[in-house]
């Protein structure tokens, strides 16, 4: 196929070389993934393209990116996008303290064409994460985080960055990476992202874990419970978020509500009493709870 | 360079996500053929979830996508191994032969049920696509049909002896008398004793029949693909996704469907809202403070003043039809308002199938997300001489009895269909609605094509008021996104 970039081609070495390394080695650092995320996964770093992550709060969005520069032993490049960040935060900055400095020390010789050409050089340039990432001496992983918290200026921003993994400086020309970093872009879809940004990236959905998965999940977080409440646990936590509450239960909840089984010294199984007693750790309305407890019958 | 088979697959496949709604470019393609190169094609599930990184821009589409993967690159050719094949000429069975062989494969269902066993559940529906799904007169779709196998096995019948072989299996290990019966090898599901995760299983249960009945429907249209090409199965055979269901013939689970999506969607359009309001409030130069200040700069305007206009929230009220037709997509409408109405400053919505009714309290005072899908089933308070609707009559009433509710701040949303059983359709009181308001909006679930048709009097309604065709959850996103006053 012409125009394609093939795998491991062009002096960029895998990070990773089959979809179990990609499972195995972020076991390894503690995040346990479903097959499906680790395929894409290793799909977005063989193609070398972008991952756009999307799901519920809690489900390990921002942590999977994480996973992926520990397990790599990449530097993280962090962008945490809010409401009013601009290029100044997320690209690079001119630092004109320094310029002024310079200008002063520079009043008695020198000429203006000389100074003109020295202040606007790498020295004065503040780089913001989208440049850092570019110019990292080694590969890095890039998060941009919620992105859809951004305004949409910023996204045209980042078309450059996310399909040639470039960045124009008007006074210093266009810096190309010289390692393509992994980057990975997350969004809880309050806004729609333009499709334009969609184009650019693998698709990944990531959804509450399996019931296996997650009792994984728990018992590599709490070893000391007992495997069979540990079932009881997620199955509740499940049916749970079957219920259409306000705010389901993240894997982070069924965590706390596994400690708390433990904290409270619950050897045999989980009573009526002790679920509706502590909902409140995996519920944070009141009227979720209410929900809840009438929809498993736990009212008497 | 010659163009591989796999490749026009690929292209296949994407062609039919376009027809399905889904923008699929060439980029996405180029996408997908790198992913079929890097991942090969000996594990599946990792070439579906390949694709789907590559081809899906969005959560909600996932659903398409597994179908139509399915019908393109199928598990298997032909018959499954150990499935038995009717032959075709063979003459259709009778109505005994096919109970017989519908309790057999419900014993199957229910022991796979039980064992949660995913290879099993998967070759009881081969099964049943092959011995109860096989039509005598083949359809437009093919020769198979998922509805008929479907209705034949009754696969709920099969919870309740799934659900006893589980208790069966939990009452011998405890006893130890250690034989195993069908569900003994379950892994997941209950084993031992009566816990309290125990209370789960018949709605865990519940969830995988709807699993497999998704099973059936995929294994039917791969074998119909395999006779009636897997273009023509693809453009037929295969549901839309969610938000392009028409309101109009949404079914009970399509609509359940849809009103999960009521939480995510409000709190989307609610920051859309907001931004829109946001900008709305820029409203250019106050030309008489930038003057009056341009008096201290000697008349010259070095300072303009921007002008400020007051945040202000519209009123908005709701006017529905409740009529059996259009009560489906009324009451989501009314479910999605009531998601967003801390965006407004008062809402009230009427209900109305002849007269009206006021509904305020009942949806208001109801806590949010709760479910209101039977609120609404209780017409007799707007129902007067008979159950047809009558918009005529319901506008007359509305401006007779409840035209206070509308100020110069109020939006007015009225959905219906306009088809009004062939009486008068008062078009003056809609008028007098519309000199009240700010805005009156009419939102219409059918198709424009069909407004002013038979009984329907859209045509005359849109003369007065803007009228927009909402047939499906996306075209009511983008109204409300973009449209609705704010």
């Amino acid at each position: 196929m012409p125009g394609m970039t093939t795998p491991t081609s062009a002096g960029r070495p895998a990070r990773f070389s089959s979809v179990e390394e990609v499972r195995h080695r972020l076991d390894a650092v503690g995040y346990l993934v479903s097959d499906a995320t680790a395929t894409t996964v290793f799909l977005a770093d063989r193609l070398g393209k972008p991952l756009l992550v999307e799901g519920p709060a809690g489900v390990g969005k921002t942590e999977l990116a994480k996973a992926v520069a520990a397990a790599t032993g990449a530097p993280l490049i962090r962008l945490q996008c809010y409401e009013g960040v601009d290029e100044a935060r997320a690209l690079y900055e001119w630092n004109h303290a320094k310029q002024l400095l310079r200008i002063t020390a520079e009043r008695d010789g020198g000429g203006w064409d000389a100074l003109r050409h020295d202040i606007f050089t790498d020295e004065f340039l503040l780089p913001r994460p989208l440049l850092a990432a570019v110019r990292s001496e080694e590969p890095a992983v890039l998060l941009v985080d919620e992105l859809d918290k951004a305004d949409v200026e910023i996204e045209g921003l980042l078309l450059e960055i996310l399909s040639d993994f470039q960045v124009t400086v008007p006074e210093l020309g266009t810096l190309t990476a010289t390692h393509r970093p992994f980057v990975v872009l997350t969004s809880n879809a309050t806004r729609e992202l333009s499709e334009a940004l969609r184009r650019r990236c693998l698709f990944l959905h990531l959804d509450y874990p399996d019931v296996a998965l997650e009792e994984e999940i728990v018992a590599r977080a709490v070893p000391e419970l007992d495997a069979r409440l540990r079932e009881s646990v997620v199955r509740l936590v499940h049916r749970l978020r079957d219920l259409r509450l306000r705010k389901a239960p993240s894997v982070a909840e069924t965590v706390d509500w596994a400690r708390t089984l433990l904290a409270l010294g619950v050897e045999d199984d989980m009573t009526e009493e002790l679920v509706v007693d502590n909902l409140g750790v995996l519920l944070k309305h009141q009227d979720d709870i209410v929900r809840a407890s009438a929809a498993l019958g736990l009212d008497g | 360079m010659a163009v591989r088979a796999l490749d026009r697959r690929i292209v296949g496949l994407g062609r039919a996500l376009r027809g399905h709604g889904v923008v699929v470019g060439t980029s996405e393609l180029i996408d997908a053929a790198a992913v079929v190169d890097v991942i090969g094609l000996d594990r599946r599930d990792r070439l579906r979830e390949g694709l789907a990184a590559a081809m899906l821009r969005r959560a909600g589409q996932r659903q398409v996508f597994d179908d139509l993967f399915d019908v393109y690159f199928p598990a298997a050719l032909g018959t499954r191994a150990g499935v038995p094949d009717p032959a075709d000429g063979s003459p259709p069975m009778t109505s005994h032969e096919v109970r017989v062989r519908a309790s057999a494969l419900r014993e199957d269902l229910a022991a796979a049920l039980a064992a949660a066993d995913s290879a099993a559940l998967d070759a009881v529906a081969a099964r049943t696509v092959a011995e109860l799904g096989r039509l005598a007169n083949d359809a437009t779709t093919g020769p198979y049909s998922a509805q008929r196998a479907l209705e034949a096995l009754a696969p709920r019948t099969a919870i309740a002896a799934a659900l006893e072989r589980l208790r069966d299996a939990a009452e011998d290990a405890s006893g130890g008398s250690g034989e195993g019966s069908g569900g003994a090898g379950g892994g997941g599901v209950g084993e031992v004793g009566p816990r309290f995760a125990d209370r789960f299983t018949r709605e865990e249960l519940r969830g995988a029949v709807a699993a497999f009945r998704r099973r059936v429907e995929a294994e039917a249209r791969r074998r119909n693909a395999e006779v009636r090409g897997v273009e023509r199965v693809a453009r037929y055979a295969v549901r839309p996704p969610a938000d392009r269901t028409p309101f109009l013939l949404a079914g009970p689970t399509e609509l359940d469907e849809l009103r999960r999506t009521i939480g995510p969607l409000s709190r989307t359009l609610a920051t859309r809202i907001d931004v829109r309001r946001r900008r709305a409030r820029r409203a250019g130069i106050d030309m008489r403070r930038t003057l009056r200040r341009s008096l201290s700069t000697g008349g010259v305007p070095l300072a303009p003043v921007p002008a400020q206009r007051a945040p202000a929230r519209p009123d908005l009220v709701l006017l529905c039809d409740l009529s059996q037709s259009v009560a489906g997509f009324s009451r989501f409408t009314i479910l999605l308002m009531q998601a967003l109405s801390a965006q407004f400053r008062r809402v009230r919505i009427f209900g109305f199938v002849n007269v009206c009714d006021e509904l305020t309290e009942t949806v208001l005072a109801a806590p949010a997300g709760a479910d209101l899908s039977h609120a609404f089933d209780d017409t007799a308070a707007m129902t007067r001489w008979h159950h047809n609707s009558d918009y005529g009559t319901a506008l007359a009433d509305f401006t007779a009895h409840h035209l206070d509710a509308v100020g110069h701040r109020t939006t007015v949303l009225v959905l219906g269909d306009a088809r009004t059983n062939g009486t008068d359709p008062h078009e003056d009181d809609l008028r007098s609605i519309v000199e009240c308001a700010r805005r009156v909006i009419w939102l219409n679930p059918e198709p424009v094509r069909t407004w002013g048709t038979g009984d329907s009097v859209a045509h005359r309604y849109a003369e007065i008021v803007d009228m927009h065709e909402v047939r499906n959850l996306a075209q009511l996103r983008e109204f409300v996104g973009r449209l609705l006053p704010v």
